[in-house]
């Protein structure tokens, strides 16, 4: 059960993995999200499906190595298998009648965003796609992006890669220039889900973002998933993890995935530590 | 001659101040010899009152007569004519609520410890059961079970017995439900709960972890793939919060998020990577046995003050008397007829505090409890660096939301039959807590087992 058929780093610091899960594999679509576990005793982490193969069976996961229990998964090879791999969870991405769209992807964030392109530009929706790096370096998932969308904007933060400047940047020129896009996708880091969802708020354009919280279960018993959508409560995992991002509370959210920063540290720390002796 | 006693015999228990420090099992057991004496207590009356008050109708004195005789293995045999979960519930039924309130010796005196004497037969089976059961042969038919908390679980075994072929779906990856997850090792160690998963397998069942019913397959798909019946027992839900400023602070927990940290996920073992807050100072906010669980955990995680916040008086607290005075006992504080209005941050938006009211008692509302009502004036911040919300749950809709034609009262629990868990759904069964809300383990045990025969009956019908 749940056996990595196959590993590639796409860059130094994410990792791509497809596990072999008939059952997640046959119903998921993009948006969802799995939980697993590496080892026994590890911790619970959620991950966005970044795409899925129904004849084969196998959910493929990409993700970036931050702390103890992604640093666990990434020395896992083809072959072996994780202890636990549960989903598809949360609602999957709202597509229907949508014509021509922004999808906005920033860092790791581009493996959640581009299923959701594939999926828009599969059903004839026009996808103007754009991603955001650090560097060249960190650059993810290119061609692909390529493939699935009718214009692909690269930006970076040193312009080692596409144009120096922000994803905003980006889709405040596409605007400006006269784009009109029934919705604007927006998957990454909060900060910038922060910051697109203010541009477009400024032109109207309905906007969703992608959470991704601290969670546990992913099916609505422990609430440590929750967030504040237009001043209610919501649970990222049941309710979300798409939500109207001209209503979501990113200042909240940014203060909550800080909680265990100093925990994180120290696990990670651990880890690293007990593989560099397994080295030694 | 009955020993006329009129205290209970005393539970050896880990020494307070020890177990406050440790998660290993507070409550230690009868010694045979008081058990026989415990038991001698019981003056087998005629009209049985007692089990009256067991909500699965235990022949209480008929075990008690047995255990009184030092046959223990004849006790279990006659408990476990009526219950799946003899080991559990001799530690966690609030048998002050139910059979114990009805004995006759509680008027002059103590009643019969009967939860502790049921806890001491079923301890004494488990620890000389030799062989493993007999796997009953199969009638051919398959069932979904949907669900491993004591509900799921008594269902299925039941249904295994009678031959049926069982399938368990479990969301998490450990089966057991809220055995598991939600209640500490000190109060039922989960070896106990392990083994009563352990005969299921045995009798025949599987168990089938992560997959989460109306996400992974949805109940109109476990009819496609040839399951006759289904059981729904999925539990209480979404935890609640007060709607209180504050409570999206990092430190806030949910009692469910807080004690799955701890209990599943083993926070508390040093070699775990799971995170969790060594607060200081933690408020759990609640009166029920999850509250008490919650601040039980916080103080052995090494918590100076934990307080329970209870907005009622003592005498209104619902939890179970022994987990009160375990609790006071541990050096929990409880700050009663005290009500949250705000949690406060510090400069780095952890909690710094909670600002709390004081309450008094008023005229009784629709329960028949009293009212608790704001005291003029009486605003203060209690001094605390964490805070478990405990107020209960609300049903999660994610069944109901994929399963079409199943209905659920307005406050979203389940419609099922009270004697059979018959839904609205043809096939479809519920139990325990997600169609009663958040209730007892007895109370879902005794619904997977009044399920499992309407399900049978159900099957046979329609051969
Ligand atoms: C901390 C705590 C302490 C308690 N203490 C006591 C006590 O001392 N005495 C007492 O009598 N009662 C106590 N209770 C209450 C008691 O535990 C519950 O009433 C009882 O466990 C309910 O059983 P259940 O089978 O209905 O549900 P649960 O035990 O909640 O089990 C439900 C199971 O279904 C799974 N599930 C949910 N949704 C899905 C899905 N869609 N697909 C697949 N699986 C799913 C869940 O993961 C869970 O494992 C306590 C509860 C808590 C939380
Ligand atoms: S992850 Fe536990 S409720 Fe969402």
């Amino acid at each position: 059960m749940y056996s990595i058929v196959r590993k590639k780093q796409l860059n130094e610091t994410v990792m791509l993995m497809e596990i072999l899960a008939p059952q997640v594999a046959k119903k998921a679509e993009p948006g969802q999200f799995i939980i697993l576990r590496a080892t026994e005793d590890g911790e619970r982490i959620p991950l966005t499906v970044a795409d899925y193969d129904r004849e084969k069976g196998t959910v493929t996961i990409i993700f970036q190595i931050v702390g103890a229990t992604t640093k666990v998964l990434s020395t896992l090879n083809e072959g072996d298998s994780l202890a636990d791999f549960v989903g598809p969870l949360g609602r999957a991405t709202k597509t229907e009648g949508l014509k021509k769209v922004a999808v906005v992807g920033g860092g790791v964030g581009c493996a959640i965003a581009y299923p959701v392109a594939k999926k828009l530009h599969g059903q004839g929706c026009e996808v103007h796609a754009i991603v955001g790096f650090r560097n060249r370096d960190l650059v993810i998932l290119e061609d692909e992006f390529r493939a699935a969308s009718d214009k692909l904007v690269m930006m970076s933060d040193d312009g080692s890669v596409g144009e120096k400047g922000l994803v905003t940047d980006a889709l405040k020129r596409l605007i400006e220039s006269g784009e009109q896009y029934d919705e604007v996708i927006a998957i990454g880091p909060l900060i910038m889900m922060k910051f697109v969802s203010k541009l477009t708020k400024e032109y109207n354009i309905p906007t969703v973002v992608s959470m991704n919280p601290i969670m546990i279960d992913g099916t609505g018993m422990c609430g440590g998933c929750r967030l504040s959508v237009g001043g209610e409560m919501k649970f990222a995992c049941v309710d979300g993890p798409e939500f109207d991002g001209h209503q979501v509370d990113f200042d909240e959210a940014m203060d909550r995935a800080s909680m265990y920063k100093d925990f994180e540290r120290h696990a990670y720390e651990k880890t690293c530590n007990l593989f560099q002796r397994e080295v030694e | 001659m009955p020993n006329m006693s009129p205290v209970k015999n005393e539970m050896p228990s880990q020494a307070p101040d020890v177990r406050n420090k440790n998660f290993d099992e507070v409550a230690l057991g009868y010694a045979p010899e008081t058990a026989i004496e415990e038991a001698k207590r019981c003056l087998n009356c005629k009209h049985k009152p007692c089990v009256g008050g067991c909500p699965v109708k235990i022949h209480i004195p008929a075990f008690i007569e047995k255990m009184a005789e030092g046959d223990f293995e004849g006790a279990y045999q006659i408990i476990s004519e009526a219950s799946s979960l003899p080991a559990v519930c001799g530690r966690v039924c609030p048998q002050e609520n139910q059979c114990e309130k009805y004995c006759v010796r509680g008027i002059k005196g103590e009643p019969v410890a009967i939860g502790r004497l049921e806890r001491f037969a079923a301890d004494y089976h488990n620890a000389r059961v030799t062989g493993k059961p007999q796997k009953p042969e199969s009638n051919g038919h398959r069932v979904a079970v949907v669900g491993s908390g004591p509900a799921g679980l008594a269902c299925a075994g039941d249904l295994a017995k009678k031959g049926y072929e069982v399938t368990v779906f479990e969301a998490l990856h450990l089966a057991g439900g809220v055995l598991v997850y939600g209640i500490p090792e000190f109060r039922l160690p989960k070896a106990i709960v392990q083994k009563e998963i352990d005969t299921l397998k045995e009798l025949g069942v599987s168990i089938e972890t992560n997959v989460v019913i109306g996400r992974t397959v949805s109940i109109d798909e476990l009819f496609e793939d040839g399951f006759e019946a289904v059981f729904i027992g999925t539990g209480a839900g979404l935890p609640k919060f007060m709607g209180i400023p504050g409570e999206n602070l990092k430190g806030v927990y949910s009692a469910n998020e807080f004690l799955t940290r701890i209990n599943l996920m083993k926070a508390y073992q040093d070699e775990r990577t799971t995170p969790i807050m060594h607060a200081k100072r933690v408020a759990v906010v609640g009166g029920g046995n999850v509250a008490m669980d919650a601040a039980r955990c916080a103080k052995r995680l090494g918590a100076e003050e934990v307080y329970i916040v209870y907005r009622r008086s003592l005498e209104e607290l619902p939890a179970r008397k022994e987990e009160v005075e375990h609790a006071m006992e541990e050096g929990i504080i409880f700050k009663l007829l005290c009500n949250p209005v705000g949690i406060l941050p510090d400069e780095t938006r952890f909690v710094s505090g909670m600002k709390c009211v004081e309450m008094e008692l008023g005229e009784p509302d629709a329960s028949g409890r009293r009212r608790p009502v704001v005291k003029e004036n009486s605003e203060f911040v209690l001094d605390v660096d964490a805070v478990v919300m405990s107020i209960g749950t609300s049903p999660n809709p994610l069944i109901k939301d994929t399963t079409e034609g199943l209905d659920v009262k307005a406050w979203g629990g389940i419609v099922a039959e009270e004697e059979t868990g018959k839904t609205s759904r043809e096939g479809v069964f519920a139990g325990g807590d997600a169609v009663t809300g958040a209730a007892t383990v007895i109370l879902a045990m005794g619904a997977g087992k009044d399920a499992a025969k309407a399900m049978d009956a159900y099957i046979k019908s329609k051969e």
